[in-house]
């Protein structure tokens, strides 16, 4: 048996496979299960400052139904616990999670509005989040804001939110970003522990039948996975300290020792579970340690980034996007 | 309740007096009523959260199917030794009388607590007075008053102690509404008063008596002449105790609180010579009235009784001066035919027997009625009362409070006596909308909360569900505040919102120099917009006026439409009430107790509107009058003379000032006034565009106000329309060259976007741009007015000439139901509105107690109305739980005149043409033109008759009309259907005979606050239901095919429009007993109403309400239930996660949440394949059946 722990932004986990958001985090039942099945950490769904605090208006509307009708004397649902609404959903959770878990937990958030970000953080490490995970996601509509532009907005928030709390934090970011080898730098200038790739979004999508748009999220392939291979490949060549993690395609524990061989401190996964079950968790890591053991590894960290850009003989193979083909077989 | 120490707390009556009982109950057996229900609710919530009586026990709180069903539980649990109570008012507590009798003569402890109320007459009120608790006066029960919120506290916990003590059940009641729901500082007792007052060897000796096999008795016999009447004596040493005892408690109570209560209490000179005699918060009015004239010299006084019954005769007169010379006595209730009202009998009883005890001989007694229904009853009105008294010769009955011109009853009331009341008061106008009322009672209890302060608020309600007004009574001072009137002279006065300034009268009530605030979208414009009537108090009254846009600082602060937190602030600001450097921080301390536990950002967006409005406050300038616009817009001159005299001055917020002439005798009112109402309320109505309009009528048949509409007319009846009048060809081959309209009425239309919803054409390039759109009113409103009056003036297309089968006939159709106040969204009003298209013209209602009786006969206007002939559905409100059989009444009342009219021209056929008696005989008026052709006929029939000297002639006169088959509906909502009317409704669907039920089915008693019914699904939080009903809703379809010979339909309008309107069409078709049982969306399911249509889609699809058919046949191998919604798909649990009254639950107990939708999903799982089976059953009712 290989030894698996590792160290990802400063938490010492016993696996690198990281039960990643999903319903699957959201209950603690499932969350258990994880722990039980082996992850090595796990994170809980974001907390989408939007989302959240429309359903707190949307509590004291229902507070209010009838206010003027002489026949109510409260509103028809005045009567229901709604200490669980909106924020307090999430920030219990994390309060249930941390007081349940041995494994580290990471609290996740998404703000709408400047502040929004490190007020939330700063509650969630209140409750007791064991790390903060920025889930830096925003469809970037606006005109008259470049992508540099964007990418300070970005910077800002992992600043702002780094003064405020006092646990490891980590960023989640898309694809969507031009200059990532500058940014990461950046980043991690500006305090992140480490990066988490990729976040998958919810495209468009027209139903023809009804006319209109839908938005439902497919579960992940294993052929995602290349994308966070090639960037941390590469960042983990450029950036040393920063933590990175692997997430979006990660199905099986050979696509976790690819992320590893790479450079990955840690895999995330959460279409493979939600499909198979928490259990499937435990089924990677034999899979992992399998494999680690087959190829003479005592230790995944001995494995981590062997190939990253740095370490492969051609480092230019984690760059070349379209043409690769044309130039080898020449 | 607000405890703002451990001794005081901001409450009202109800709570108060709920408070005490939950401690002393075991079981709590209720159903709601109107003004009591929050004693109920207040109960159940309280043992919902594991909150014990005094002994460590949690109440067990059980909501029955009627208040019949609460006194049995009632009856039950104190005959087994339990301590039990229960809540309730009017109709309630008279339901209860057959178990009051039991509990009494059984001398058996319990209490029931009563916020007095109306009991329906002439027409139903929810208002106060004394007419239901004096109707039980003769039960047994031992009555207790109080005439506070304090008292209502503390006679709650007297009520309990002595019933214990006693043996005598007690009923506790105050006034409605009145004392009920007024905020206001009270003493709260401790538990260690409780534990005093409340013996246990009383509790141990009740429980002793209690009912066990271990030591068996027998009670409940049947006993005969030789013991019953000797038995009765035996109890009167009991009753005879009673005063005694009660007199006791209220002295231990005084021992431990110093709240000091008597029997029979005087407040007066000692030597008045006259006396008013009171029960209720008129005691604290009459009070003031009588400090205001004696010291101005007069010699009057007041007395009120604690204890009613048994009545303390003794006490009474003793507590009167010795030099009373005359006494008038109040009522608030009404005993038609009587001597007297009941209290002035009791007193003249009392002063009869005890004439000694007076100096001049026996004093002269006068009664008197006042306060009936809420009825204001002020300090100027006793003072009316003691002139009455003084005058030359008293009337020796009289009315207090109203203006009799026909029986001249009435005494005549000063227009001005001061009191000298010291509190301030604030009277702020809102809509029901809007959360003035909740930032008012917020505002109380802010100010009440200060020591050595006194606070008290009272709320005043239309009873519209849209576009409600509310008038807010506030009063701030430094002593207890017992004044139970309204505010007529206001040192402030609030508008928040600015259309009322034009609706009603607001700064009308305002003291010379008082502040006024009103929420301007005009900001320092404002004055160029107020009414001439408005700037003309403002200036002679020399009052300072300031503005404030609040709904923009509102929405700037990301609250869109919520302008309380706007607006409260300025008052705190403005008022005087706090200082002013302490009005900011004490509304922040006041939003972070009342939304902290709603999450950070709805504090923080509080916070920002607050720091917003002062500074977006303005004093405005009070120039000259100069106003052109005049408020409250005249009637039109095509409005009936009626609605010209009587509507309008009730519209004008002027009702009081109707004298009784002005009234219907018996209740009768005119159909049809809602649309001399034009409320406007809505900001966004539906626009049409024909160019896209696929002329499918769907929204016309789902609009909830009838407020959009549909004309299908020949092209050459347009030719004088206005040029923005729009119209389409109509694509009909039997209708060539006719036009479609789709109209809107711009002032009557709520702005719900039903219509949009539903709408199902949509532009080829723009695909949210359907064929109604929502757009702003003001920008459409005039040419909508021209268009919608133009509208009404095209002929209604001959009702023959559309299909009745089909929704885009159904919508061309002329709606006799229009412009209800029912909530924006309504889900039911389609139901109702298509049933007026479809049988409008021979439609007889009988309409159960709820929502829809609400919305269809809430005076100042009605929406039922009649087409060009006069006819119309004829509409009746009998009680709540009596529907069905007031509806089978009417039936058989029909078919007795029906054939009475048959045999009359059978008798009368030498008479008469052979063919017209053959004819009227034996017409088919299965079809609209067998309808037309008969109405023909029974003209001819009477211009026949008008020329025969027979008397036979003159009685078929009388009921021709009766030959026109008549449909009897009888309506009614889930609460009715379900649980307090099932009895009869499954006694008149067993009757075989030929009446209509149409069920609205909100699955929770809408009407009075969202209480769980046993229509209520199972995991949906409700009222007595808060963590989710456990059980499955009541199958009420199945129950009706059990019979075999009834025609059952579930529908639903939003997901198959065709299939509702055949179902009713066909329910009306079946010669026996139909039920129709109508998904009905409401507000209390916690939806975007916008939706109410497209979630009623889903709901079917999903299999959450299944849609059916049951046509019983005698036709041997039919099968007679047909499935009309496709098997489910998708998930119920994702259908019901839509709605908050079940995604609330999820948040707050996602285990039992989740444990529930499973159950639900079975249970949707299950009723498929069962009725699935079930629709490939023969079966055939017997042959003339």
């Amino acid at each position: 048996m290989a030894d698996l722990t590792t160290s990802y932004l400063g938490l010492d986990l016993r696996a690198p496979i990281i039960a990643s958001a999903s319903p699957l985090t959201g209950q603690l039942d499932s969350l258990l299960a994880l722990e039980r099945a082996g992850a090595g950490a796990v994170v809980l769904p974001s907390l989408f400052q939007e989302e959240v605090e429309a359903e707190e208006m949307a509590a004291v509307d229902m507070m209010e139904v009838g206010d003027g009708f002489a026949e109510f004397d409260s509103a028809p649902l005045a009567g229901i616990d709604m200490s669980g609404m909106g924020t307090q959903h999430h920030l219990d959770l994390v309060a249930e999670a941390t007081a349940n878990l041995s494994v580290p937990v990471i609290a996740s958030v998404n703000g709408s509005r400047k502040g929004g970000w490190v007020d939330y953080a700063k509650e969630l490490v209140a409750a007791g989040a064991n790390g903060i995970e920025l889930n830096l996601f925003s469809v970037n509509t606006d005109e008259t804001e470049s992508s540099a532009d964007v990418e300070e907005r970005y910077l800002e928030i992992i600043s702002a939110v780094r003064a405020g709390i006092d646990v490891p934090l980590a960023v989640k970011l898309s694809q969507h970003i031009t200059g990532l080898s500058a940014f990461a730098l950046r980043a991690q200038q500006a305090g992140a522990d480490g990066l988490v790739l990729f976040n998958r979004f919810y495209g468009a999508e027209v139903d023809l039948d009804a006319m209109a748009l839908t938005s439902k999220l497919a579960l992940s392939t294993s052929d995602e996975l290349r994308y966070p291979l090639r960037w941390i490949g590469i960042l983990r060549a450029q950036r040393e300290g920063l933590g990175l993690a692997a997430t979006s395609g990660v199905h099986s524990g050979l696509d976790a020792v690819k992320a590893i061989l790479v450079g990955a401190d840690v895999v995330c996964t959460t279409s493979e579970v939600l499909h198979a079950g928490p259990e499937r968790i435990g089924g990677m890591i034999a899979e992992l340690d399998e494999w680690l053991d087959a190829h003479g590894y005592p230790s995944a960290n001995e494995a981590r980034a062997a190939m990253s850009a740095a370490n492969v003989p051609d480092p230019g193979q984690f760059e070349r996007a379209q043409y690769m083909k044309v130039i080898t077989s020449r | 309740m607000v405890d703002v120490s451990n001794t005081w707390a901001m409450t009202d009556g109800n709570e108060a007096a709920a408070r005490i009982a939950h401690r002393l109950s075991d079981v709590i057996a209720i159903y709601p009523i109107t003004p009591s229900s929050a004693m109920a609710e207040a109960s159940d919530a309280w043992s919902a959260v594991g909150r014990t009586n005094i002994w460590g026990e949690v109440p067990e709180v059980v909501e029955m199917q009627s208040e019949a069903g609460a006194a049995g539980a009632l009856h039950g649990a104190v005959t087994k030794g339990s301590l039990g109570t229960t809540f309730t008012a009017s109709q309630g507590l008279l339901l209860m009388i057959p178990n009051m009798y039991k509990i009494a003569g059984e001398l058996t402890p319990a209490v029931i607590h009563v916020a007095a109320r109306t009991v329906a007459t002439h027409a139903l009120s929810i208002f106060g007075d004394h007419s239901d608790v004096m109707g039980v006066r003769m039960t047994g029960w031992a009555m207790l008053c109080a005439t506070s919120v304090q008292e209502a506290q503390d006679f709650s916990l007297v009520a309990h102690a002595s019933t214990l003590r006693t043996r005598v059940p007690f009923l506790h009641f105050f006034d409605g509404f009145r004392t009920s729901h007024e905020i206001n500082k009270i003493r709260l007792l401790s538990d260690d008063d409780i534990r005093a007052l409340v013996r246990e060897s009383d509790v141990l000796a009740h429980r002793g008596r209690g009912l066990t096999p271990d030591a068996p008795s027998i009670r409940g016999t049947a006993q005969n002449p030789d013991t019953y009447f000797q038995a009765r004596e035996a109890a009167n040493v009991f009753y005879d105790a009673v005063p005694q005892v009660v007199s006791e408690v209220f002295d231990e109570l005084a021992g431990r609180t110093g709240r000091r209560y008597q029997l029979a209490e005087y407040h007066g000179a000692p030597d008045a010579e006259r006396v008013i005699v009171v029960l209720g918060s008129a005691w604290g009015t009459t009070k003031q009235a009588v400090d205001a004239l004696n010291a101005g010299g007069e010699k009057t006084g007041v007395l009120t009784l604690r204890l009613y019954r048994p009545f303390p005769a003794g006490e009474l007169i003793d507590a009167l001066p010795r030099t009373v010379r005359s006494i008038a006595v109040l009522d608030r209730t009404k005993e038609p035919g009587a001597n007297g009202e009941p209290l002035f009998a009791d007193v003249m009883v009392a002063v009869a027997e005890h004439a000694e005890h007076f100096a001049a001989g026996t004093p002269r007694v006068i009664g008197g009625r006042y306060g009936l229904s809420s009825k204001e009853y002020t300090p100027a009105m006793a003072a009316g009362v003691f002139a009455e008294l003084a005058s030359a010769s008293p009337r020796s009955r009289f009315t207090v409070g109203i203006t009799d011109d026909v029986t001249h009853l009435s005494v005549t009331v000063p227009d001005h006596f001061d009191v000298g009341d010291q509190a301030l008061g604030a009277v702020f106008y809102g809509l029901g909308s809007d959360g003035t009322v909740g930032a008012s009672k917020n505002t109380v209890k802010i100010i009440g909360a200060d020591e050595n302060r006194y606070a008290q608020g009272y709320f005043v309600y239309d009873s519209r569900k849209s576009g409600a007004t509310t008038i807010s009574h506030l009063r701030f001072g430094d002593r207890p505040i017992d004044s139970a009137h309204l505010i007529t002279e206001a040192d402030f006065i609030a508008v928040h919102q600015f259309d009322l300034v034009n609706q009603m009268k607001t700064v009308d009530i305002a003291k010379v120099g008082a502040t006024v605030l009103i929420n301007s979208p005009y900001g320092t414009d404002t004055w160029a917009h107020l009414p001439r009537e408005v700037q003309q108090i403002i200036v002679d009254r020399g009052l300072r006026v300031h503005v404030i846009d609040a709904a923009s600082v509102a929405r700037a602060a990301g609250l869109g439409a919520r302008i309380n937190t706007v607006m409260q602030p300025c008052f705190f600001y403005l008022s005087g009430v706090v200082d002013r450097e302490e009005a900011i921080p004490r509304i922040k301390a006041s939003v972070e107790a009342t939304y902290g536990r709603r999450g950070r950002s709805v504090v923080e967006k509080n916070f920002a509107a607050i720091d917003a409005a002062i500074d977006a406050l303005h004093e405005l300038e009070t120039p000259a009058v100069d106003s052109e616009l005049h408020r409250m817009a005249p009637m039109p001159d095509s409005a009936p003379d009626f609605v010209k005299k009587v509507t309008a001055v009730m519209l004008a917020g002027e009702g009081d000032r109707l004298p009784v002439s002005a009234m219907p005798v018996d209740g009768v009112w005119p159909s049809g006034t809602t649309k001399y109402e034009k409320r406007g309320i809505a900001a966004e109505i539906p626009i049409w565009d024909p160019s896209i309009c696929i002329d499918c009528g769907k929204c016309a048949i789902v609009c909830p106000h009838s407020a959009i509409r549909v004309k299908i007319t020949p092209a050459e009846n347009l030719d004088d329309a206005p040029e923005t009048f729009q119209s389409k060809i109509y694509k009909d081959r039997k209708l060539a060259d006719h036009r479609l309209i789709v109209q809107v009425s711009p002032d009557d239309c709520t702005g719900c976007a039903v219509c949009v919803d539903i709408c199902p054409a949509t532009s080829r390039t723009e695909v949210k741009h359907k064929s109604i759109n929502m757009e702003p009113r003001m920008e459409h409103v005039a040419v909508e007015r021209t268009n919608f009056d133009y509208f009404l003036g095209i002929p209604e297309i001959p009702r023959d000439h559309v299909r009745h089968d089909q929704v885009k006939g159904v919508a061309a159709l002329q709606p006799l139901f229009e412009f209800s106040s029912a909530c924006s969204g309504c889900g039911e009003t389609p139901y109702l509105r298509t049933l007026t298209q479809l049988f409008g013209d021979r439609l007889l209602m009988a309409n159960a107690t709820g929502c829809s009786s609400i919305y269809s006969g809430n005076l100042p206007t009605t929406p039922y109305t009649t087409n060009a002939q006069g006819r119309g559905p004829a509409w009746s409100n009998s009680l709540f739980e009596d529907n069905a059989e007031f509806g089978l009444g009417l039936r058989l009342a029909w078919e007795k005149q029906n054939a009475q009219a048959r045999r009359l021209v059978g008798e009368l056929a030498g008479h008469l043409d052979p063919g017209l008696v053959s004819g009227l005989l034996t017409a088919d008026q299965t079809a609209e033109s067998g309808i037309t052709a008969q109405r023909e006929r029974v003209e001819a029939l009477k211009q026949a008759l008008a020329s025969l000297d027979d008397s036979r002639a003159v009685h078929l006169l009388s009921l021709a009309d009766e030959l026109v088959d008549k449909s009897v509906w009888i309506v009614g909502g889930d609460g009715w259907a379900y649980d307090i009317g099932f009895g009869g409704l499954d006694h008149v669907l067993g009757s075989g005979r030929n009446v209509n039920v149409l069920v609205l089915d909100t699955e929770t008693y809408s009407n009075t606050g969202g209480q769980a019914s046993k229509a209520t699904p199972r995991g949906a939080a409700a009222k007595f239901a808060v963590a989710g009903k456990s059980s499955p809703k009541k199958d009420l379809g199945l129950f009706a095919q059990a019979y075999g010979n009834v025609y059952v339909a579930q529908i639903a309008m939003g997901a198959n429009q065709q299939q509702a309107v055949r179902a009713l069409s066909e329910a009306q078709a079946w010669p026996g007993p139909s039920i129709v049982i109508a998904y009905s969306t409401c507000i209390a399911h916690g939806i975007d109403m916008a939706t109410s249509m497209s979630h009623q889609a889903d709901a079917v699809a999903t299999g959450y309400w299944p849609l059916y058919r049951y046509r019983p046949t005698e036709e041997e191998g039919a099968v007679p239930l047909r499935m009309d919604s496709k098997a489910p798909s998708g998930s119920v649990a994702e259908f019901m996660m839509a709605e908050n009254r079940y995604a609330m639950l999820k948040r707050a107990n996602p285990g039992r949440a989740e444990e529930l939708f499973a159950l639900a999903q079975a249970d949707a799982d299950e009723r498929w394949r069962y009725y699935s089976q079930l629709a490939s059953v023969q079966r055939a009712k017997p042959k003339g059946n």
